[in-house]
Order: C-alpha cells, then sequence, then structure tokens
C-alpha cells in the first residue's frame, strides 16, 4: 500500500524546507548563519535538499569570535569545501585587537560584542535583509515565543511584545530598508528530532559532540575543557574525564556532559534518557536573569 | 527482548507529530497544567524544574508553580500572565506534542488564532467553579472558526468542587449545547485537576465515576491521520529551479492531495496542460508524492510557470477568482479601512486588494451577527475582499491551505488580519462542482447551476392587496438570503412597470400580460440559478395559475400577503388609495377592481398580526421546510 502519511519527522523536514525556499524566493539579499554546530549541519543540509539539484543560492556567514575550538574551524572549512557553499567569515577583529575576552569584561559584554555586534555589523555590511539561524524554540524560554519570522528593527533588535502574528505557513517578509527578517526554519524541532535525523541522513558533524577522554577542569559544577594558555583558578587540578560536548560555543563558555556516547546512535540513545537540557552546559544563558531574552532583545540570535 | 539502538531510534522516528493549541482565562490554571501535562510525562529537564523550584519560592510560592515554566518572557513573569503564544515541545513513546499556549485574555485573540492556524486539537480550559463563561465560548468559536475538527475540554479545578459529578456534567451540557451551533467535528470532556495531577497523566482515583481517559492517553491516541486532505491535489509554486540548461523544476509543499509521476496535470491560471515528468524529493527521485511534503516537480513541456502559479489535476481545479468572501478577524490596532488597498498573502502569492464590504460582525460569545462598517482589533466577521490580480483558491472547510490568507498593511507591513475563504459567494461550490463546470461547458444545465450556486432555485410570489406588505417584506427576505450568501432577486410591480412593462397599464387584459412576462422572467431567473421574490398585487387566480405553469409547480411558491382592505387603506404608503377613491385611478383592486384571494396558498402572513421580521423568519421556514435552503 501506498504510504500517504508523515512520520514527525518527515513533517518536521518538509516544514523547514518551505521555510527555506520561502526566504530564498521572497528576500533580494538572505544568508545563512553558520556557526559549525550541530543544528548548523542539520540547516545546511536541508538548504541542500531544498534546491537540489541546484546549489544553495546564498551563502553561509560565520559570525567567529575566534575563540571556536580548533575543531570547529577545520571542521567548518572542510564541511563547507566538500559541498561547495559559499562560506563568508565575519570577525569583529577591531574587538578582539582590542582585547574583549569572557575573563576581563565577564561573559555578558563578551558576548555582546564579539557576538552581537559582530553579527549586527556582519549583517550591516553584507546588506542582508534576512538571516537563516538554526535556533529553536525548545532551547530556552524566551525563544518559546520566537516566530520562525523574527522581524528585527534597523538596530537589529527584537520588541516580544510587538511580534507579528504569524499564522499557518503564510510568513510575512515585508520589511523595510535598513529592517531584517531572523528566519528560524528549525523552530520546532528539539534536540532529540536533531540528532534523529543527523542520524538518519549521515549528516557529518563536529567530532566534539562525541565522547572521548578529554583534559577537564570542574568549575561551579561544570565541565570545562583545558587548552593552551588557559587561566587556571586556585586549586583547579586538569583531569581526565570521559565526556562529550551537547553545544558548541566559545571555549571559554563552553562546558562538556560526562557521557560515554560515541556515536550518533549511542547519543540519540543517550537523549532519550537524558535528564538536562541542552543549555545547561552554556555559561552566557545563565549569566543574569532572563539573559537570552536581554540578549536577544539587543540583537543577539 | 532487547530492543537494539536501531530499532528504538526507527520507533521514535516514526512517531507522529500532533499540534494542539491551549486556551483559556487568566485563572483557569492553564499553565500549570501544561507544566503538569510535561511534568508528569517527564519532558521537564532536571535543571529547568531546579530554576522552576528556586523561581517559585522567589515569587513566594510554597509549591513548584508550573505556571512559571510557561510563562517564559520577563514582563510576563513578573505580570503573571501570558502575552504571547509559546511553542512547547514534548513526545511520549507514541507521539511527538507541539503545544502552542496561548493567553486567555480578551483582548489576545489575535494569540489564540495564530495557535490556532496550525493545529489538530484545541485543549480548551475551563474552571470547574465558574463554568462556561465568555471566553470560554470565545475560544471555541475561535477553533471552529480556524478548522480545528476537535476540541477537548478539560475542566479543571475539580478539586475545589468536591470531585462532583455535577458540576462536571452542568459544564458538559452547557458547552455542548453552545458546540451545536459550531462547525466542530469531535468535541470531548475530560474533568482534571492540573494542580493535583488528577486525569492529566494518571486516572484519577477521587473520580471514579469518570470512565474515559485521562488527558494524555486521549492526546496520544485520538485520530489525526486522516485530517490531511489527500484528495484535491494543489501545489503552489514556490521557487522556479534552474540550476543548469537542462534542468528546470518547481519547487513549493503539496498543499492538499497527491501527485503522480506521470500525471497530466494543469498549470494555472495559464490552463496550459502539461504531464509530470519528475519528482523530486529532497535527493531522491519518487514516483508519487502527497501533502505536506516538499517537492520539487519537472513537466514534460516547456511552460512559462511562476512562482505563485499553481499545479492541479485538470479534472479537479481550484477556483479561479478576484472578488472573495471570507471569514476574516481583525488583528491590528488601527481599524480596517474600506477606502485603501492591503495586501493578502495567499500561498504562495502576494496580491493588492481591498475591502468591498463588511457584511456583519459576529458575537462570538452569542454567535449573533450585528451590522459593522469595519473590524477592529480582535474582531471577527465576514467580509468581501476585491483583488487585483486573481488567486487560485479553495473553501477553508474543504482546504486550509488554499482556503487561508493573511492581510499585510503596506505600509507598516504588520499583519493585520488573517481570512477564511468561504464558498456560498462563489460561482463553484468545492472542486466536484467545479470539475463539471469545467468539463460540460457545453451543456450546462439547472442542475449544474444548482449545485454551483449550492441551492435550489424558486420563486417566491407574494401576492396581495397594494398596503399589504408584499415588497417590504420581499425585500428584507432578499436582504437576509444575501447575507447569507444567496443568489436572489426581487422583480416587484413598481420595477418592471418602469421598464420591463411600461407599454402595460391596468386593465384585466393588461393586468395578465404584465404578469405573464413577469413570470417568465422570473423563469429565466430561476435557470439562472437565482432565488427570486415577486411581489405584485396580481389579483386574479387564473393569471397566478398561469405564472406558476410558467415557472413550473415544483419551483413556485405561492405567498398571500394579507391585510384587511381597511388596513391598508389606512396605510396607504403611496397615496394610491386616496386617488382611487378621488377616482384618479381606474381599475384599483380593492377599489374598482376585484382581488381574488388565493385558496391553497404556501403560506398566509396576516401582516396586521406579524412584524416584518416574524414574515421574514415564516418565509425562510418554509424555504427550509420545502429543503430549498439547507
Amino acid at each position: 500500500m501506498e504510504k500517504l502519511h508523515l512520520s514527525h519527522l518527515e513533517a518536521l523536514e518538509a516544514e523547514s524546507i518551505h521555510i527555506i525556499r520561502e526566504v530564498a524566493a521572497e528576500f533580494e539579499r538572505p544568508v545563512m548563519l553558520y556557526s559549525v554546530g550541530k543544528d548548523s549541519s542539520v540547516m545546511v543540509r536541508l538548504a541542500q535538499k531544498a534546491f537540489y539539484p541546484g546549489k544553495i543560492p546564498f551563502p553561509l556567514l560565520h559570525v567567529d569570535t575566534g575563540m571556536k575550538f580548533p575543531e570547529m574551524y577545520e571542521f567548518r572549512d572542510r564541511f563547507c569545501r566538500e559541498i561547495g557553499a559559499d562560506l563568508r567569515i565575519y570577525r569583529h577583529d577591531e574587538a578582539i585587537a582590542q582585547g574583549v575576552n569572557p575573563w576581563d569584561m565577564g561573559t555578558v559584554k563578551c558576548c555582546a560584542i564579539l557576538k552581537t555586534q559582530a553579527l549586527l555589523n556582519a549583517l550591516q555590511e553584507g546588506g542582508y535583509d534576512a538571516a537563516l539561524g538554526g535556533a529553536r524554540r525548545d532551547e530556552e524560554k524566551s525563544r518559546a515565543k520566537e516566530r520562525v519570522y523574527s522581524f528585527r528593527d534597523s538596530y537589529g533588535q527584537w520588541d516580544p511584545k510587538n511580534q507579528r502574528p504569524e499564522l499557518w505557513n503564510l510568513y510575512n517578509g515585508r520589511i523595510k530598508k535598513g529592517e531584517c527578517i531572523r528566519v528560524f526554519p528549525l523552530s520546532n524541532w528539539t534536540e532529540l528530532d536533531v540528532w534523529l535525523y543527523i542520524y538518519r541522513e549521515q549528516i557529518p558533524v563536529v567530532p566534539m559532540y562525541f565522547a572521548k577522554e578529554r583534559p577537564m577542569v570542574v568549575r561551579d559544577g561544570r565541565l570545562i575543557p583545558v587548552y593552551e594558555g588557559m587561566r587556571l583558578q586556585p586549586g583547579e587540578e586538569p583531569q581526565t574525564v570521559m565526556c562529550r560536548f551537547r553545544t558548541l560555543g566559545c571555549y571559554p563558555c563552553t562546558g562538556a556532559v560526562v557521557s560515554s556516547a560515541r556515536s550518533v546512535a549511542e547519543i540519540v540513545q543517550e537523549m532519550i534518557t537524558v535528564k538536562h537540557s541542552e543549555r545547561v552546559t552554556r555559561l552566557i544563558d545563565h549569566d543574569q536573569d532572563s539573559s537570552m531574552e536581554q540578549k536577544k532583545r539587543e540583537g543577539y540570535f | 527482548m532487547a530492543v537494539s539502538i536501531e530499532q528504538l531510534i526507527e520507533q521514535v522516528s516514526e512517531s507522529e507529530l500532533l499540534r494542539f493549541v491551549t486556551a483559556g482565562s487568566v485563572d483557569d490554571g492553564k499553565s500549570t497544567l501544561i507544566g503538569r501535562l510535561l511534568h508528569d510525562a517527564k519532558a521537564i529537564y532536571e535543571d529547568h524544574l531546579a530554576s522552576l523550584d528556586r523561581d517559585s519560592r522567589k515569587a513566594g510560592r510554597e509549591y513548584i508553580d508550573f505556571a512559571l515554566l510557561t510563562d517564559g518572557l520577563k514582563a510576563e513573569r513578573e505580570q503573571g500572565i501570558t502575552i504571547d503564544v509559546a511553542y512547547r515541545h514534548f513526545a511520549t513513546p507514541r507521539r511527538r506534542f507541539i503545544i502552542a499556549d496561548t493567553p486567555g485574555h480578551e483582548q489576545y485573540t489575535r494569540n489564540m488564532a495564530t495557535g490556532a492556524s496550525t493545529a489538530d486539537l484545541a485543549l480548551i480550559l475551563v474552571d470547574a467553579r465558574n463554568g462556561v463563561t465568555t471566553q470560554s465560548r470565545r475560544h471555541a468559536f475561535i477553533a471552529s472558526l480556524l478548522g480545528i475538527p476537535r476540541i477537548v475540554v478539560a475542566v479543571n479545578k475539580m478539586d475545589l468542587v468536591g470531585w462532583s459529578q455535577n458540576a462536571f456534567e452542568a459544564i458538559r451540557h452547557e458547552f455542548g449545547q453552545f458546540c451545536t451551533k459550531l462547525r466542530i467535528a469531535d468535541l470531548e470532556f475530560i474533568p482534571i485537576s492540573a494542580l493535583k495531577g488528577d486525569n492529566v497523566v494518571h486516572r484519577s482515583e477521587n473520580m471514579p465515576w469518570y470512565q474515559g481517559p485521562p488527558l494524555l492517553s486521549y492526546l496520544e491516541t485520538v485520530h489525526i491521520a486522516s485530517d490531511q486532505n489527500l484528495i484535491d491535489f494543489r501545489f503552489p509554486v514556490q521557487y522556479v529551479l534552474r540550476p543548469s540548461s537542462d534542468f528546470r523544476g518547481y519547487a513549493g509543499t503539496i498543499a492538499s492531495g497527491v501527485v503522480r509521476l506521470g500525471e497530466e496535470v494543469v498549470v494555472l491560471p495559464s490552463r496550459r496542460l502539461t504531464t509530470i515528468t519528475r519528482i523530486q524529493k529532497g535527493f531522491e527521485e519518487v514516483d508519487y508524492a502527497f501533502a505536506p511534503q516538499s517537492v520539487t516537480l519537472c513537466v514534460a513541456d516547456d511552460l512559462d510557470i511562476s512562482r505563485g502559479d499553481m499545479i492541479a489535476h485538470p479534472a479537479n481545479v481550484p477556483w479561479i477568482a478576484r472578488d472573495i468572501e471570507a471569514m476574516l478577524i481583525w488583528l491590528h490596532e488601527e481599524p480596517m479601512r474600506l477606502d485603501r488597498y492591503y495586501l493578502v498573502k495567499h500561498t504562495t502569492s502576494v496580491v493588492r486588494g481591498r475591502f468591498t464590504d463588511v457584511m456583519y460582525r459576529i458575537d462570538p460569545d452569542t454567535l449573533h451577527r450585528q451590522e459593522a462598517k469595519a473590524l477592529a482589533l480582535n474582531e471577527m466577521g465576514r467580509v468581501c475582499m476585491h483583488l487585483f490580480r486573481p488567486i487560485m483558491c479553495d473553501e477553508y472547510a474543504r482546504n486550509r491551505s488554499t482556503g487561508a490568507f493573511i492581510v499585510i498593511d503596506p505600509i507598516t507591513n504588520f499583519t493585520v488580519g488573517c481570512g477564511m475563504i468561504i464558498d456560498r459567494s462563489h460561482p463553484y461550490t468545492g472542486s466536484t462542482a467545479a470539475q463539471r463546470v469545467a468539463l460540460h461547458q457545453e451543456q450546462i444545465t439547472v442542475e449544474d447551476r444548482s449545485l454551483v450556486l449550492g441551492q435550489k432555485p424558486v420563486t417566491i410570489w407574494m401576492t396581495g392587496l397594494s398596503g399589504s406588505g408584499k415588497s417590504t417584506i420581499a425585500y428584507a427576505v432578499e436582504k437576509r438570503l444575501l447575507a447569507d450568501g444567496r443568489a436572489c432577486f426581487v422583480l416587484d410591480g413598481d420595477k418592471v412597470r418602469q421598464g420591463l412593462n411600461k407599454d402595460l397599464g391596468f386593465s384585466p387584459s393588461d393586468r395578465s400580460e404584465n404578469i405573464r412576462r413577469v413570470a417568465e422572467v422570473a423563469r429565466l431567473m430561476n435557470e439562472a440559478g437565482l432565488v427570486v421574490l415577486v411581489s405584485l398585487i396580481s389579483p386574479f387566480r387564473k393569471d397566478r395559475e398561469n405564472a406558476r405553469s410558467i415557472i413550473g409547480g415544483d419551483r413556485f411558491l405561492e405567498i398571500f400577503v394579507h391585510a384587511p382592505i381597511e388596513t391598508c387603506e389606512e396605510r396607504d404608503p403611496k397615496g394610491l388609495y386616496a386617488k382611487a377613491r378621488q377616482g384618479l385611478i381606474p381599475e384599483f383592486t380593492g377599489v374598482s377592481s376585484p382581488y381574488e384571494e388565493p385558496d391553497q396558498p404556501d403560506l398566509k402572513l396576516d401582516t396586521t398580526q406579524l412584524s416584518v421580521d416574524a414574515c421574514v423568519e415564516a418565509i425562510i421556514g418554509l424555504l427550509r421546510e420545502k429543503r430549498i435552503l439547507e
């Protein structure tokens, strides 16, 4: 018998492809934000499928803080070369040269400059009117209220109290000059869905997601990777821990979880029984009350 | 038996997706219910639970306040209310759920509509202590307006009414009564206590009288697979793919129906026929595809097809319409205006259009229709729109994808309205009728027209003395029928005598000819599918019988509009009786010419006893009884 019914994963895939195509059709200069992480990998795969046998008709943009893990840079360059993507990289070199870092100025300020401000600069420089991002509603409370098409004013700001109603799959992408729409094709995906899809589609991801024995220190109950030039706090002693990363950010601010999942299948199995949300390992979400909402209002993803 | 990782993954990947919207008034305990659902279904991470516990204590609660979990925005948590739609996710081994959690305040109808637009099911919370409120009714109405086929009413806080079955049954009865007026296929009631957890995930021990499933079991098992329209193939072209000279494909999401390789299709609005030569789904080529898959179609002929066009089967096509009628919800603070244009986004096309009429506003609490010049924020009503370019659409009740549109303000770019297309004013109703029209244009019968207009043609012949009230009633019936979307027309004596019959006087033979001509016109109008209201004194029995034979007995209804001659003379709206009495008008019925009352009229209306409205009701009743109106 013919199958005329979609599983949840297939339904999510169809919805995301619809959104990505809609952006390509309606905007003049769209761009896809590529953060090297698993969600970006999935989003890029969906874009490939959306336009196959053609190429992805917009560039990928990596907003680089200069503080990503070496494995991430390596992966990024290889992945983008292999799929023939048009990768653009933006780094707020001026700020980096001035020594912006999370240790001296705190994570809030560091993020505001190296991520939020850098992103706004990059979008403005590129003249992009739409930016596709891999954020999901299940990640964090204020993201749960985000639209698929999220309107940003000419300063890149989000106004959660005055969002455009969004009905059916009829997205309103109309903007004035200088304004921008952030588009989230993975809005309805969960972390588990992302891994299920990576499994099904055999999508390559940065090896840091897989468990390995790594040198770590325990700080405020979190597992922090030890790397060259790191400032250890008094009493901290590096130890080897079997662990993996659930999310990938900047090395000073990304924690790992104890895990023995060495393959995508094992990660999925772990996910099904997991007890903590993924962003628990991201220091930046916890640095102030309603911190994600605050960042988003200012222009963060 | 041990399940391998692969099998487990397979099982989880294949689970079905259910999207539901929740609605409830401020204190019905909606957030608590969602929190409870997530908590008991073990869908809350420990770190979220820990921060919830912290937040609860910070807010001075002695228990874990699940509401704090769902009220995501800072402003909301401070005010203790929910101001925007929030989407939550959880999964059980059977299903993956997306909850659109919408605020219950009256002013946020737009958020409920937003959440409802993509929902398979609506969960409406009712506080057992307060019973069915204005807001509960409003939520049910919006749910039905947005075409959600099933509603679950969770009667919450049962613990505060002593787990009383009577309290539950009373709410069930009242809500059920209200919902009979709405288009809801499936209505379920579950007594719960979100705070205590009764009948949310686990069966309640406090309510042994309730035999149905707990809420989560219901959500896990309710059948939704048949909601998808798999009959009418509609493919709005979203994006044209032309990566090289040897490939041209049309990318899009199948709005409804199924498409197969090798099938003949028609491209609209150009009406060019072609054949499907390739169906690309991601990296693979497939033999068939169905809604709501996103695919790319290739066709045999080199046609000019672009975004906004639609591909369908030639025997089953949507309407191609410039004038549409729709139920509309206004979503913006600045009210709708009829003197300017808006943008309408429908499937993949954006067209300019204007509101030409607000037929009525509907009061969601009573479902009464009110006269309105425009719709303001959160108001709903039936409107007519004229579009500057045609769209390919279907009735929303039949097709949620091709029957929906949003309205955008071209200056502010804000989404100001959403519409659900209705079929009544259209020359076609649904695909069957459209198909017949498309295929049999050479031989259109009255039945064909009747089918496409959704009404049986009939002539309602009103006879009676001058001043008895015939025309007043005829025009009132016409107004009512038009408001219902029926095509109808009044032929009254004065109107026909000004033009068509201006060569005729009032002698018995001229009166006969007058009636014969009116009957012939009524017959033609009936054949065109119209309901005709004739308002003529038509004093002689034999003339009326002649009219009946011209029009056809099965399409002729005789209505005797009765008032005694004294009353008519007293009313004398046109001053004719006075003139007749002065001898200025010869052969005036009732004064100088006889009136023969009908022996067995289909309806006799005594206008000295009945108001105009009552007469209209009586006629509508008759039409229903005769199955002329459904």
